[in-house]
């Protein structure tokens, strides 16, 4: 059955229905409305959610019960992120699923989401939802994809994905439905391994029950083997309109609409223009992207930041013969009186006017709306 | 299984015995998978965490047990222990124990932190830990120093004392005042057992595994948070011979962080 719901709502409803029973945060805008979603459902669940007391200790609620094999959330915004970004890294190297929003205030934290964002060497799995009934089926996904890899998935939303309300449906979904049959959590502590010779050590740094010190070698190149089969794996984009067309948008998150949306507008008036977006914004679908921009003269990347995602578009095309001069931003930093994200940019006729420019090989200015106060 | 140090018996030396005698670890706790590890001569940390397995056996707890442990010396310890454990961050230990505990409510969650880890880095962690009256027991190894780093200055530093950061001994006026945790969190309302030990000498660490006894056992009866500091030698870090150890714990830690149970059943027990 479909209902009214907003972005937040519809998001812990979609947790719940994949049996997270677990969640702790921090209020923070535009985070906080599912903090309080998650507030009011799980108790009715049999579940826990935590008023933390930081960002850094709802991180380590959400670890230790994900240690014990449950289906466990945290998330902030941006600021939150950071503060929580020691213990993704540990959580990441440690093995241990878990599922983090970062409702974040425009795209800023592009950089942050895919480069790993803390200590060592690592990333995680980002998933950056256009909507929110793409944002029920993604969080849904989200908990098998931490469940089958043993890793962190980092949901990208932001101001607008929590707060507009859509019709969805939101019914539990069968791990063959989400790419199969998941395996046995038999790494996870319940405490009933003491004094069998065979107890388990979730441990971040590589250090094994029985051995003295650690084999590095040995820890980090099973991460790194289990990053590259990810990298295959799991790449996921949307695109549109790419044959025949001389310009290709790139466009991730809630952003991605109205370019979207101004893409086939354009096309309908008989612009040859194509749209491409990233799902994964880790793993990055270099390999379809650069395909989709097989036959394009100019890539415009719209992002509502100073232009970081135009970095792994650059990559991706590396070596494609488009040179890198032909790759642009036509996005830029877009924000409203209060910081939140909600900027001039997300405004089909602001997209429209930017993608117009980038063909007529018109520059356009990085900043838009007024200061932050 | 269960070794005694205070064993004594006749020995039959006519006839073999029924079972071979083992040869090491022959004095290792059941939960011991070995009693070899990389700490200095004369540290206190592996004997505090003796009495700990100690009481974790005597209540028949192992197969119901999470650990939780932080960073600092005993961290190398986590190798030998036979339990289930999660390693978490520098401070971090009681936040992950708060998330274990909520979804295995029926197993024992202990963290082991040290003074550096617990009382610098994470003391907002224990503190709201306690104060939320989470079922879970922390304990505290505290020596009074970052051991791991190389003898620093912590805030269990007890005035006078002479760390790498505080060469002319700890000065009030200038590096503060070291913070007793145990009292702290003892008049928080979260809290139901709290109690201080040393394993300066035999009678301190028969006194500790007490302890950790009635922690656990409050923890099981669901009384809310337990907490069990035990006063630990660091001879390396103190620059003192490893034999005075002991003698320093007693009389320079000792005299500050006084040892005994301060809340017993919720109730504060010292004025
Ligand atoms: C965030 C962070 N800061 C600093 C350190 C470095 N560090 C490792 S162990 C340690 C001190 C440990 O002291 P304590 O907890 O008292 O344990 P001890 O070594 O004395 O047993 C420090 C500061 C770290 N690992 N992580
Ligand atoms: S430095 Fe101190 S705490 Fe660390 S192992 Fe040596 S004696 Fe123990
Ligand atoms: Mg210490």
């Amino acid at each position: 059955m479909r209902a009214l719901m907003e972005g937040s709502e519809a998001i812990a409803e979609a947790a719940i229905a994949a049996g997270c029973r677990f969640f702790a945060g921090y209020p923070m805008t535009p985070f906080t409305e599912l903090l309080e979603s998650f507030a009011k459902r799980l108790p009715e669940e049999g579940g826990a959610c935590i008023n933390a007391e930081s960002e850094l200790e709802a991180i380590g609620m959400a670890w230790g019960a994900a240690a014990t094999g449950a289906r466990v959330a945290t998330g902030s915004t941006g600021q939150g992120l950071s503060l929580m970004q020691e213990s993704m890294s540990e959580i990441t190297r440690a093995e241990i699923p878990l599922v983090v929003f970062n409702m974040a205030r425009g795209q800023g934290d592009y950089f942050q989401a895919t480069r790993g964002g803390g200590h060592g060497d690592y990333r995680h799995i980002v998933l950056a939802p256009i909507d929110v009934n793409e944002a029920v089926d993604i969080t849904q996904l989200a908990f098998h994809l931490a469940d089958q890899w043993r890793h962190p998935v980092l949901i990208y939303g932001d101001y607008l994905l929590a707060h507009t309300a859509e019709a969805v449906a939101i019914e539990p979904r069968s791990a063959e439905s989400l790419g199969g049959p998941l395996p046995e959590k038999d790494w996870a502590v319940d405490g009933s391994l003491g004094g069998s010779g065979r107890s388990r050590n979730l441990n971040p740094i590589g250090m094994e029950k029985g051995s003295k010190g650690i084999d590095p070698d040995r820890f980090w190149r099973l991460l790194q083997e289990k990053q590259d089969r990810i990298e295959a794996a799991e790449q996921r984009f949307e695109a549109e309109h790419t044959e025949g067309a001389e310009l290709l948008v790139v466009a991730f998150g809630t952003l991605a609409r109205f370019a979207r949306y101004v893409v086939r507008e354009l096309r309908a008036e008989g612009v040859p223009v194509g749209y491409f977006r990233p799902i994964t914004l880790w793993p990055f679908p270099g390999q379809a992207l650069a395909e989709a921009a097989a036959g394009a003269r100019t890539v415009a990347c719209l992002e509502q930041n100073a232009g970081q995602m135009i970095d792994d578009v650059r990559l991706s095309l590396f070596g494609s013969g488009l040179p890198a001069s032909s790759v642009v931003s036509i996005g830029g930093i877009s924000t409203d009186a209060a910081g939140f994200g909600i900027g001039p940019l997300l405004d089909t006729e602001v997209v429209r006017d930017r993608i117009r420019a980038a063909l007529e090989g018109r520059a356009v200015d990085g900043v838009l709306g007024g200061p932050i106060s | 299984m269960k070794g005694s140090m205070t064993h004594r018996m006749k020995l039959d030396t006519a006839n073999p015995p029924a079972q071979a005698a083992r040869q090491k670890g022959s004095f290792a706790s059941g939960l011991q998978l070995t009693t070899d590890h990389d700490l200095c001569p004369g540290c206190g940390e592996p004997v505090a965490l003796r009495a700990l397995l100690d009481a974790v056996e005597t209540l028949g707890l192992a197969q119901r047990t999470i650990g939780v442990v932080g960073i600092g010396c005993y961290t190398a310890l986590t190798s030998m222990i036979d339990l289930d454990l999660i390693q978490a961050l520098h401070g971090r230990a009681p936040s992950l124990a708060t998330g274990a505990k909520r979804m295995r409510p029926d197993a024992l969650l202990f963290t082991l932190q040290g003074d550096g880890d617990m009382v610098n880095e994470g003391l907002q962690e224990v503190i709201h830990t306690a104060a939320r009256g989470e079922n879970v027991t922390c304990v505290l190894l505290n020596n009074g120093v970052f051991g791991e780093t190389g003898g620093h200055m912590t805030a269990t530093t007890v005035i006078g004392q002479r760390t790498k950061n505080t060469l002319e001994g700890r000065d009030a006026a200038y590096h503060g005042h070291p913070i007793l945790i145990g009292d702290l969190l003892a008049g928080l309302g979260g809290t139901s057992y709290v109690a201080r030990g040393s394993v300066h000498d035999a009678a301190g660490v028969a006194k500790t595994r007490k302890y950790f006894e009635r922690a656990f056992e409050s923890q099981m009866r669901g009384e809310g948070f337990s907490f069990v500091e035990v006063l630990t030698m660091c001879p390396t870090g103190w620059f003192v011979p490893t034999k005075e150890g002991p003698g320093y714990l007693d009389e320079v830690m000792g005299s500050v962080h006084v040892t005994g149970e301060l809340k017993v059943g919720g109730v504060l027990k010292r004025d």
